[in-house]
């Protein structure tokens, strides 16, 4: 199968899982999942040197979702990838479950950080990508930080010393869908412009189409080139994306859902 | 290594090179503090190992999180109200909430911060690291006590709290004494009264000791050097004994050592007791005899508390 298909055919399966891994609980942060699940197909199922059966690989790459409430996505991702059975999917948030809304690494086969506190794991990233690079190690450190988490101070610190480290062993994505829990990021505390500001950290910036599979693998690859600065690509998205109901709402970010709902939308996934 | 009659920042940081010599995978991480810790002559040995975030401690600690999840050994370094309340959350979730290894050292605990006056000022750093589950807490008392918890602190895989003097202290315990992370250590027998003390307080409960042996009274000085997991056995067996006790910190009574002994005293073995600490106030500036009196720190304080408990026994 050519690259572009193959991989759009992943980000579906992502979409699809996550939607049912939600819909099993019946409420869940679908509009933060469904945003980030092209670039998870691309770095699961094309970047990264990871092997399902052996997840402890010391010189593998490893992943934070540094906006752990994209979680169930991450969830449908490993299950997809074989880390674990797709049944346990529908076990999220259930009593003693191994699936947490946010995502931890003591719960979760596969799941490299413990993150839920928005600027945290994207400070841990940079503490993983540094030791990467004490190592001289050629692996890489990715992230995924959202645009409202981008009003944390956290943030901020972990990119300024990120950037003045010259952090290349680091390749981070904003998940820019301009909404968070109370609207738009622009009428709330706006981060625009978002490449202006990592650029004067001293990143190396890309601004690209986050739900276009290849400009994803292509911006990859670019940073991968990149030396003596870490990466910032910042994915333009649309929170909820491939969900009819909730494709573009800020009530999106944690909203209630319904087994129709979930039905009809991998059902519309799947013919489109 | 010489441990008497020097500063404890610069034993420290004689420990910190001798221990990265045998553990490679030892770092340090800095938030522009190193010049006051003397941790740049850490880094004239170990350059790379050295990473200093700036003036940023939440990253600081979500830097060594990262770290110690790549399999370094981490250990922090800002003074002690930056250390805990500036990056409460980092502590709770990225170190101890996600199971990493970050050894987290704060300097110039309590009223140590002199000069910085009350924004320096930590007199609920240890109740802070108390509520996290899994933390360790250490405050040594001398250069002899550190050096010899220093092993055990490396060898504990988990979050600790080393809660550092900086300055020059009178050395209380001989060389070669072993202590146990976790275990009390009792200075001085006694059978009237029970003194727990912790840090610099240490030495103003020996002294309170000798003016109470004038008066009649037998007190037994045990110095409580890791607040959590604190010695219950070590509690129990001093107040059966005495039946009366008397805390001494360098910290607010609320949440802090005088907490700890009361939570394990009432659920084992109730008898009076006194705390002496700072009385739930604010810290000020202050050069630290002055702050001692001020705060109620001194000998003569522990003194009045013992006098207090034991009327209260007797009746």
């Amino acid at each position: 199968m050519e690259k572009r298909a193959y991989l759009e055919q992943k980000a579906k399966e992502i979409r699809q899982e996550t939607l049912r891994c939600i819909g099993s609980l019946g409420v869940g942060h679908i509009g933060g999942s469904l945003s980030i699940a092209d670039v998870l197909a691309v770095l699961y199922f094309e970047k990264m040197n990871i092997d399902p059966q052996d997840p402890g690989l010391a010189t593998r790459d490893r992943f934070v979702l540094s906006k752990g409430h994209g979680g169930p996505a991450v969830y449908a991702t490993l299950a997809i990838k074989g880390y674990f059975e797709r049944s346990l999917l529908l076990t999220l948030n259930q009593s003693n479950t191994n699936l947490p809304s946010h995502t931890d690494k003591n719960k979760t086969i596969g799941v490299d950080m413990t993150t839920g506190s928005l600027g945290q794991g994207f400070s841990a990233a940079v503490g993983m990508a540094t030791a990467a690079q004490l190592d001289g190690s050629t692996l890489t450190v990715y992230a995924i930080i959202g645009d409202g988490e981008s009003q944390e101070g956290q943030i901020w610190e972990s990119a300024m010393f990120a950037g003045s480290r010259g952090l290349d062993t680091l390749i981070a994505f904003t998940d820019y869908n301009k909404l968070q829990i109370d609207g738009a990021v622009s009428d709330i505390n706006d981060v625009a412009p978002l490449d202006k500001k990592w650029e004067a950290f001293n990143w190396h910036v890309q601004v690209i189409d986050g739900h276009d599979v290849l400009a994803i693998s292509e911006a990859i690859d670019v940073a991968k080139e990149v030396k003596g600065k870490p990466s910032m690509i910042i994915l333009n998205t649309i929170k909820g994306k491939g969900a009819y109901f909730c494709e573009g709402q800020a009530g999106s970010h944690n909203m209630p859902v319904s087994m129709e709902q979930v039905n009809e939308a991998i059902e519309r996934l799947e013919t489109k | 290594m010489k441990l008497h009659d020097r500063q404890l920042r610069d034993i420290y940081v004689d420990l910190l090179v001798e221990a990265a010599k045998k553990h490679p995978n030892l770092v340090i991480v800095e938030a522009d503090l190193m010049k006051a810790a003397k941790t740049t002559s850490f880094a004239e040995v170990f350059p790379e190992r050295t990473i200093n975030v700036g003036v940023a401690e939440a990253n600081m600690i979500g830097v060594a999180a990262g770290l110690s999840n790549m399999g370094k050994l981490p250990f922090t370094h800002t003074f002690t109200p930056f250390a805990t309340r500036r990056c409460f959350d980092q502590v709770m979730l990225s170190v101890a909430y996600a199971q990493l290894n970050v050894k987290m050292v704060g300097s110039d605990p309590g009223i140590m911060a002199t000069l910085n006056g009350g924004t320096h000022m930590s007199l609920e750093d240890v109740g802070i690291m108390r509520t996290i589950p899994t933390m360790t807490i250490f405050e040594p008392v001398d250069g002899v006590q550190l050096a010899g918890m220093f092993d055990q602190i490396i060898e504990h895989y988990g979050p600790v709290y080393i809660r550092l003097l900086r300055q020059e202290f009178p050395s209380i315990f001989r060389d070669g004494t072993t202590f146990t992370l976790g275990k009390a250590i009792t200075i001085e027998e006694g059978t009237d009264v029970s003194i727990f003390a912790t840090g610099i307080m240490v030495h103003e409960a020996l002294e309170a000791r000798k003016i109470l042996a004038e008066e009649g009274i037998s007190a037994s000085v045990v110095n409580i050097h890791t607040v959590k997991p604190i010695d219950k056995e070590a509690i129990i067996a001093e107040a059966k004994k005495t039946g009366a006790v008397v805390t001494a910190e360098n910290h607010n009574v609320i949440n802090g050592l005088g907490s700890a002994v009361a939570e394990v005293l009432v659920e084992n073995c109730p008898v009076v007791m006194e705390r002496v600490g700072t009385l739930d106030h604010f810290g000020e500036v202050g050069k630290k005899d002055f702050l001692m009196e001020k705060f109620g720190l001194k000998a003569h304080n522990i003194v009045d508390a013992v006098h207090r408990v034991l009327e209260r026994k007797g009746k």
